[in-house]
């Protein structure tokens, strides 16, 4: 299978890269590890006529903590996110999300920012991003803006991202004493996309969860918070039979796509049993 | 079009390739490098592993004008003086191919996993082949083709027995 004709563009800046999306409008599109546009453009899913590589791109690159906030270029790679020594100390759920999506082909080419603004219904960073409760920095000839995580997915595949905007950075905040996050999926065993992901993060305060985020993946076409669930376990102890009682509304209130690896009513099941899953590694981390 | 240099196997090569060229096509239909395969083409099943600049990529799922200035190395780079690669001579020893055609997406994967991991468990290596897929061997082979390969990059005495 072979892309339909377009001209290759690689930018050197977030400048160029802002410029040429600004002077192509529609025809263009940005592409970064490329494993999920490519293959649609493959398949004629997709005819950009401009392809705007930004892959190399400088500042789209590094991980750093400050303060509260651990800030990754939006160049970064899975793998390199995955086996960062920052990443690993300052927000490990984040590591090993990016540790497990596709293989290692993909984490070497596939960047954070390109799995948010793609926002592919069963990627695995939305989730987490949702339940850390991030922002991205977003950049166009305008000026910078933030988005919050609550505020980026809008739809199947779309987000809150306008035309001739990029997004630069991913933000989220740095793991303290009493907070613990996790991420469960059941993959598909070739692909490794999430047929069902959830990601939660709570935070413990005397013995009782004061804040808890939990968010699904793959089960539906896009990633959701599950806002009841949060309510049913804050201010319990979080103990097993606190996060049974919470999950039995996971999923209730949310948008279900089925297919051939899984039928609607097989992710409505798994989605409870990956909440409980998530809760519970996510109480431990809180509580060690 | 786009110019591109690339460094394949050691060797300079510039050449004008359409912008859409995959580089696998690139590497077997410009420079007749045909032991990358194209399996899948969904990039799924790793037989078009190569490594760019060290890292293994999926070349089903590369753009060849990425690559300029970028340095390639595919099965046909491994050899030196007509003497097999370890890695090669493992899966040799070690019966980790029938047909071949994964083979030498799973070398080029491999190579990269050792780069990274000389010393890996047999959890590690089939983590770290979980981008390739073989339909014939069921991989316990393979595992021992890599283990042969490690042992002997780490300068330790091997056979196909102990591998």
């Amino acid at each position: 299978m072979i892309p339909a004709a377009f001209e290759y563009v690689k930018a050197s800046s977030v400048a160029q890269a802002i410029a040429l999306l600004n002077q192509h409008g529609d025809e263009a599109k940005v592409i970064a590890g490329g494993h999920s546009l490519l293959p649609a453009m493959k398949l004629r899913l997709s005819q950009p006529a401009v392809l705007i590589d930004i892959a190399q791109v400088a500042e789209l690159k590094g991980i750093k903590t400050a303060g509260s906030t651990l800030t990754i270029g939006a160049g970064e790679t899975y793998h390199a996110i995955a086996t960062s020594a920052t990443v690993i100390s300052a927000c490990p759920v984040l590591a090993s999300c990016t540790g497990q999506i596709g293989d290692i082909q993909v984490r070497n080419a596939g960047t954070i920012g390109g799995a948010l603004a793609h926002a592919d219904p069963a990627a695995d960073l939305t989730a987490v991003f949702l339940a850390l409760g991030g922002t991205v920095t977003v950049q166009s000839a305008g000026g910078t803006r933030s988005i919050a995580a609550d505020d980026l997915f809008v739809s199947m595949l779309m987000t809150a991202l306008d035309s001739g905007e990029l997004i630069t950075a991913v933000s989220v905040p740095v793991m303290s004493k009493g907070q613990g996050a996790s991420y469960a999926k059941l993959k598909h065993p070739a692909s490794r996309y999430a047929i069902v992901g959830v990601a939660a993060a709570v935070t413990i305060s005397n013995g009782v969860v004061s804040a808890c985020r939990v968010a699904v993946t793959g089960a539906g076409p896009q990633a959701v918070r599950q806002p009841s669930v949060e309510k049913a376990l804050i201010g319990t102890s979080g103990d097993a039979a606190s996060i049974k009682a919470a999950c039995a509304s996971a999923g209730a209130d949310m948008e279900y796509l089925g297919d051939i690896h899984a039928s609607e009513e097989y992710r409505r099941a798994m989605v409870k049993v990956y909440a409980a899953r998530a809760l519970t590694d996510a109480v431990a981390a809180a509580r060690a | 079009m786009a110019k591109i240099t690339v460094t394949v196997n050691g060797s300079t090569h510039t050449s004008t390739v359409e912008d859409r060229t995959l580089l696998v096509h690139f590497l077997r239909e410009q420079l007749n490098l045909t032991g990358t395969h194209v399996g899948c083409d969904t990039s799924q099943c790793g037989a078009c592993v190569v490594l760019v600049d060290g890292k293994s990529v999926k070349s089903c799922t590369t753009l060849a004008a990425r690559c300029d200035g970028a340095s390639v190395t595919t099965i046909e780079g491994l050899s030196t003086d007509g003497s097999m690669h370890p890695l090669q001579e493992g899966f040799w020893e070690c019966h980790g191919l029938q047909c071949g055609f994964c083979t030498p997406g799973m070398i080029m994967a491999a190579t990269d996993l050792l780069a990274q991991n000389p010393n890996p468990t047999d959890d590690e290596i089939r983590h770290g082949l979980e981008g390739n897929l073989c339909r014939c061997t069921g991989y316990h082979n393979i595992v021992r083709s890599v283990q042969y390969a490690a042992a002997k990059m780490r300068g330790e005495a091997v056979s196909s027995q102990n591998a």
